[in-house]
């Protein structure tokens, strides 16, 4: 907007304001009765809903969903589509930085005169296409369960062998199947693809130490699991490691 | 230019004066019914006179609000109220809560919940109404964006309303893991994590929120203050000055809002 422009809008608002009505009580009445629907709402959904409380936190047992509140499913979502390790930064912060940064300065870089949706057409796209992404990724989210079993055949080499190789797997695959594990991994035909790998074949790509180090210590957002129970956690190796 | 003394007004002619009051009417000037009918003006006068505060009330409730104003404007005042509505449940709450993570968090939330009188409703008023705000704000950013309510002149209050965003989540982030159930203890664990992975800062974000290298006892004390103290008074901050720039700048004209020119307005022009 040139001086041009903005005195011209300064003005033509100026007139409309004059046109207008008094803040009290127009205004506020309008506010008012919004409050009031704001409130029955919330009134409502307090009623309907109640509050549940989830099972005492246990850094010991992860029978957990790691799922956030519905309105951030949408970040998780953004996480899961961008896999590789090495992009994870950028899915994690590099993109929500970004949007927030272009959010930040949209008054700066937009500074045409024009006001009216239809006449901005590059805007009101932009717009409701991000509404449309951010509907869709929330709504994955909010079907992305986390199941907690796990369905599969057992391998070959297990079976031969019997015995306590097969216990050992079973075991192992309810400790798995039980904590959380499924929300970020895929295993089989069993939980989400990403954020983390796919761990149909992780026996193949690494050692049980390697499998035992990550659990330990693992990269972001995966949590540790170094407080499980000595023999949860052993049967969780194991198990992996059985996974060719 | 000098001030000129003014003029004294001219005298009334005596048919327009005010008749003063007979002896039978009421008991005199300052009889207890008059003071009574008074009381209200006086204390707003000894207000105002010590504070000048109607200038600024009247500035702000009869300024006008240009034509056209439609239900979408209604849309930031939801989003206030929802806040304050999340301000009143969070104070009653607070009366309840111990930042324990040792289990006390979690007994005194389940101690609100089954045995406080409403105390489920209230918490469940704080509970949905958190939702209810998140897409308030969302709402009422849309009807900003799309009716071109950031451009001139009132890009910093769009600068202003974004922090309010990025606040509101910061809120709704804080105040998951206070509950100190599984699902808060781990979904709280990968969010911490995924801020770690950040660029440049990320990792410092994820030490301080933790409060250490460890999710530990501090992690909750850390989470409480944030979500009971430090947002909320930015929050409340920052609404003030945004509402100030409203009140300074005007709400803007509905994009469509002809502007139909007086006659002698356009005369004026000329
Ligand atoms: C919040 C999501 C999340 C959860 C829950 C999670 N992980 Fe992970 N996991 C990841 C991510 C992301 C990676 C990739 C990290 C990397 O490659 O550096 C990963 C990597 C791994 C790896 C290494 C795989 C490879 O090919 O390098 C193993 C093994 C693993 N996870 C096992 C588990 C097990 C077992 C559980 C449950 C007890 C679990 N994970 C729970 C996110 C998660
Ligand atoms: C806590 C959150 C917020 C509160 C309480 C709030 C409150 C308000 C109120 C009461 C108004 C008056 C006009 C109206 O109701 O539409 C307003 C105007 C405005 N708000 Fe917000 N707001 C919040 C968040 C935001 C956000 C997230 C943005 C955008 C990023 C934003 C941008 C604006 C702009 C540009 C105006 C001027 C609109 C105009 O003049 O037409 N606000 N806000």
């Amino acid at each position: 907007m040139n001086q041009r422009e903005k005195e011209e809008y300064l003005r033509e608002y100026a007139i409309l304001k004059t046109q207008g009505k008094p803040f009290w009580p127009y205004a506020v009445a309008k506010d008012s009765a919004m409050a009031c629907v704001v409130m029955a709402v919330i009134i409502a959904m307090s009623l309907v809903l109640g509050a549940e409380l989830g099972p005492k936190a246990n850094p010991t047992t992860t029978t957990y969903v790691p799922r956030p509140e519905w309105y951030f499913f949408f970040l998780f979502e953004v996480l899961r589509v961008i896999k590789p390790p090495s992009l994870v930064p950028l899915a994690t912060i590099g993109v929500p930085t970004l949007c927030m940064i272009l959010l930040f300065l949209l008054p700066f870089y937009d500074r045409g005169p024009e006001r009216r949706p239809e006449r901005r057409p590059i805007a009101t796209a932009t717009g409701i296409a991000v509404i449309a992404a951010m509907a869709f990724l929330t709504y994955q989210g909010a079907n992305a369960g986390s199941p907690t079993t796990i369905e599969m055949s057992t391998p070959s080499t297990v079976t031969h062998t019997g015995g306590s190789s097969l216990a050992e797997y079973e075991a192992g695959k309810k400790v798995v199947a039980q904590s959380g594990c499924l929300a970020c991994h895929k295993i089989g035909e069993n939980g989400n693809s990403g954020p983390g790998p796919d761990l149909s074949h992780v026996g193949a790509r690494l050692y049980r130490q390697a499998i035992a180090r990550t659990l330990v210590n693992p990269t972001a957002p995966m949590p540790s699991f170094k407080n499980l129970p000595p023999q949860k956690f052993t049967a969780i190796v194991n198990f992996l490691s059985q996974l060719k | 230019m000098p001030k000129l003394p003014k003029l004294p007004a001219p005298p009334l002619p005596a048919a327009l004066q005010e008749a003063p009051p007979r002896p039978s009417e009421g008991k005199g000037p300052s009889g207890p019914l008059e003071d009574a009918k008074q009381a209200g003006i006086t204390v707003v006068d000894w207000v105002d006179e010590r504070t000048s505060l109607s200038g600024a009330t009247r500035w702000l409730l009869f300024r006008k609000v240009p034509k056209g104003t439609n239900w979408f404007y209604t849309l930031g005042s939801a989003t206030m109220f929802a806040f304050l509505s999340q301000a009143v449940t969070g104070v009653f709450l607070a009366m309840y809560y111990r930042p324990d993570p040792a289990g006390g968090a979690y007994e005194s939330i389940r101690y609100v919940t089954n045995d406080v009188f409403l105390g489920q409703f209230v918490r469940g008023m704080h509970k949905w109404g958190s939702s209810v705000m998140v897409i308030l704000v969302f709402l009422h950013m849309g009807r900003t964006f799309f009716f071109g309510a950031y451009k001139y002149p009132r890009e910093l209050n769009w600068v202003i309303g974004v922090v309010l965003l990025i606040l509101t989540m910061v809120m709704s982030f804080t105040g998951y893991l206070l509950p100190f159930d599984q699902r808060a203890y781990w979904a709280t664990i990968v969010g911490v994590n995924i801020n770690g992975t950040g660029p440049l800062i990320g990792p410092y974000l994820s030490d301080f929120l933790r409060g250490g290298s460890e999710f530990g006892a501090t992690t909750l004390s850390r989470f409480y203050a944030i979500h009971m103290l430090l947002v909320p008074g930015l929050l409340a901050a920052l609404i003030g000055a945004h509402l100030y720039l409203v009140a300074k700048l005007g709400t803007s004209a509905p994009p469509w809002q002809k502007v139909e020119k007086r006659s002698e307005l356009r005369e004026a022009e000329v």
